[in-house]
């Protein structure tokens, strides 16, 4: 599902004058933005490819949720669609992943762990990237187009790169020792972070850091200059300026975010697998290991993966109506 | 409520552009001063400055008795009002007029009544709990205003609040304005652009070219007497007639000759304006409003010399006027073109003799008709004198 509709996300996230301007009217899942590409797609022949992608895309995802609530010896026989032949329905597959008893994946266990990753590290990332998005746009200071220059240049450094310093780092801190002597200084001592989920918010918080604040900036700084002057000659300094102004008038950007952030934290295997520990690995990480070492439970896959999806969609639909919602209706004449 | 004063103040931009030279301008306790000039000649640049939005790159601004250069514009205690109004779209109107309050951490009560107070004054009290998205122009304008006056601050800053109104609501706000602001006593700077306003709402006009302040005065004095050829030109709609000329003639019986026309001037013009003494002989640049010219067939019984014969180009009937276009032989004094940029531009463009358009108001019980020809009445009384050099008014 999530391709289809995300493309209306990203389209919001570039271009939040364009979507601005576009009339309170309510745009639903899937209807084009861009004038010429509607009038195409709102052709007959570009509807039908539309609906047929759609389908296409939708189709896996559908033998999911029905293989998921097969039972087991049929799903090992036979493809998901004979279920419409033959349809028997159980839900000892999802009793099986959520069940805590031994022998069973406790796949709720896990799912929480998801959560206490994803929810923190998603709160950081766009907290912080809102704050230093209101600082390049909008505070005077020396080297500031240089310094966002870099952040934006950070996009370009692949993750893998830095798994082995990060987990030196969580492990054991920074340390330089001077050449020539034996003079050791650290830079940054061990906090014990070592298998510990504050590792993962961290390095989460990181790498989102650079896309979390290239998007929120392009919002922040088209916000309208004079709203933000009249709050100063109004009295306000920066704390006011941010959380009375740029906080409520970037709910847009700051909703579709956060559906990007929680997706891609959610969906994380590497950074979870690697530094959360084992007992705090995410759903992602639990996922791998719920169809056995010789692939004999295969059937649990399909309601894990089923379970594991569901909380993303509920933030999907959840903040889906701030993206079209004209905030700034208004303020300036226009 | 506190006077304003700039004293030399500067305004150079990074890239070097010299926005503001030498500004100064002393702006009294509860006085209502506009700053007027075609657009980029950087009286927004100044008001901004006052307001703390821009740096002041040299010079001196007080307001009150602080020097307030480097204070932050929450400290300066003023309030602006932005041509666009800046509402703050996620708030009611309550919320946007009584967010300074707020800020300032008054009583809630008090901002309430306040608030309701400020939402009378400006006929909003029915529009209290909408956000800026449900109202009008005019409201929105409205509710920008009462964010300003719910304040009491040192000083009122105004850029171009009207011009985004319509035509007959700017006409309405302008005398809303004005009153309002007699009533508070604040003191007020307003920026336009538009010289209407300008002359009906400020006690004083300043008028700035290019970041060069030209004159402030009382609207009466900038039109009666300006000191240079662009005040002239500028202030006054039509603008005033300018155009090379020799003066003629001998101090009892002076003459002004433009073109192949020569004019009796009156000697009373010589002796307000003893400079003018010394340029007998030579060129001037004479300035004639268009109202200071009238048909001969409705003022009757002017002398021969005071009468300009020329044929009628174009006439445009307002009802209780009749504004004349007409060509003359004479060039027309040219800085208009130059110094005025964009949409302002007035460019003379002679017709198919070589002849140029100049203006005249006359009654509209008029008999000129298109293409024929009519005595203009010169009130000769009423020359403008300026050097063709320097641009400044002739006088003492």
């Amino acid at each position: 599902m999530s391709t289809a509709d995300t493309t209306i996300v990203a389209d919001d996230l570039v271009a939040p004058a364009a979507s601005r301007a576009i009339p309170k009217k309510k745009v639903k899942a899937g209807e084009p933005m861009g004038t010429s590409v509607g009038a195409a797609l709102s052709s007959p022949l570009g509807r039908a490819m539309v609906y047929g992608l759609m389908v296409l895309w939708t189709v896996p995802t559908f033998g999911i949720l029905v293989s998921s609530i097969r039972p087991e010896t049929d799903v090992k026989t036979s493809g998901w669609w004979n279920w419409f032949v033959s349809p028997a329905f159980t839900t000892d597959n999802y009793k099986r992943v959520l069940s805590s008893s031994p022998g069973n994946d406790n796949l709720w266990h896990f799912f929480l762990n998801s959560l206490q990753i994803t929810v923190p590290a998603v709160i950081l990332s766009v907290g912080i990237g809102l704050l230093a998005a209101y600082a390049f746009s909008w505070m005077k200071f020396k080297g500031r187009d240089w310094l966002f220059v870099a952040v934006v240049g950070l996009l370009m450094v692949p993750l893998q790169m830095a798994l082995i310093p990060l987990l030196q780092l969580f492990t054991g801190g920074a340390h330089f020792t001077i050449p020539g002597t034996t003079f050791t200084l650290t830079l940054i001592p061990y906090f014990h972070l070592k298998s510990s989920i504050y590792a993962v918010w961290i390095a989460h918080t990181c790498f989102g850091l650079p896309f979390c604040i290239f998007i929120l900036k392009n919002f922040v700084s088209s916000l309208p200059r004079e709203i933000i002057e009249a709050a100063q000659v109004d009295g306000a300094g920066h704390a006011t300026v941010f959380f009375r102004l740029i906080v409520p008038l970037s709910v847009p950007a700051i909703a579709s975010l956060t559906i990007f952030q929680f997706m891609y934290i959610w969906n994380d295997y590497l950074i979870g697998k690697i530094f959360a520990g084992t007992a705090n690995i995410p759903v992602t990480a639990k996922l791998a290991e719920v169809t056995g070492t010789r692939g004999q439970s295969w059937h649990l896959l399909t309601a894990s993966g089923m379970v594991s999806m569901v909380l993303p969609l509920a933030v999907f639909f959840a903040l889906q109506r701030f993206f079209v919602r004209g905030l700034l209706a208004g303020s300036v004449k226009g | 409520m506190a006077e304003v004063v700039l004293d030399q103040v500067n305004k150079v931009y990074p890239n070097g552009f010299h926005a503001i030279v030498d500004l100064n301008l002393e702006i009294a306790d509860g006085e209502f001063l506009v700053l007027v000039g075609p657009s980029g000649c950087g009286k927004s640049t100044a008001l901004r400055m006052v307001a703390g939005l821009e740096d002041i790159s040299s010079g001196e601004l007080r307001i009150g008795d602080r020097l307030v250069n480097d204070v932050h514009p929450k400290d300066r205690d003023i309030a602006m009002v932005f041509q666009n109004y800046a509402l703050y779209p996620h708030m009611t109107v309550a919320e946007n007029i009584g967010f300074a309050l707020k800020l300032a951490k008054v009583p809630k009560e008090e901002i309430n009544d306040r608030v309701r107070k400020a939402a009378a004054t400006l006929d909003l009290a029915e529009q209290l709990d909408r956000k800026p998205g449900q109202l009008s122009g005019g409201q929105r304008q409205r509710v920008a205003m009462g964010r300003a006056i719910v304040r009491q601050p040192k000083a009122f800053l105004m850029d171009e609040p009207l011009s985004n109104l319509d035509a007959k609501l700017r006409v309405q706000m302008r005398a809303e304005i004005a009153t309002l602001q007699r009533d508070l006593g604040v003191t007020t700077v307003y920026v336009t652009h538009d010289q209407v306003e300008a002359m009906t709402m400020g006690d004083r006009v300043a008028v700035l070219k290019r970041g060069y302040l030209q004159q402030v005065d009382t609207p009466q004095n900038l039109y009666d007497s300006p000191d240079n050829v662009f005040v002239a030109g500028f202030i006054g709609s039509p603008s005033m007639n300018l155009m090379n000329a020799t003066l003629g003639g001998t101090a009892d019986a002076p003459t002004i000759t433009f073109g192949s026309h020569t004019l009796a001037v009156d000697r009373s013009v010589l002796s307000v304006r003893p400079a003018l003494a010394s340029y007998f002989g030579q060129r001037v640049v004479v300035g004639l409003r268009p109202e200071d010219l009238e048909d001969a067939s409705v003022q009757t019984g002017a002398p021969e010399d005071r009468i300009l014969v020329v044929r009628t180009a174009l006439m445009e009937s307002l009802g209780s006027e009749i504004i004349l276009h007409f060509p003359v032989d004479a060039e027309p004094y040219s800085i208009m073109e130059a110094e005025f940029e964009g949409d302002d531009a007035i460019t003379a463009v002679p017709n198919d003799e070589g002849h140029f358009n100049y203006v005249a108001r006359v009654s509209p019980r008029s008999a000129a008709r298109i293409g024929e020809t009519v005595g203009l009445v010169v009130d000769t009384g009423r020359f403008h004198f300026f050097d063709p050099t320097s641009g400044l008014a002739i006088r003492d």
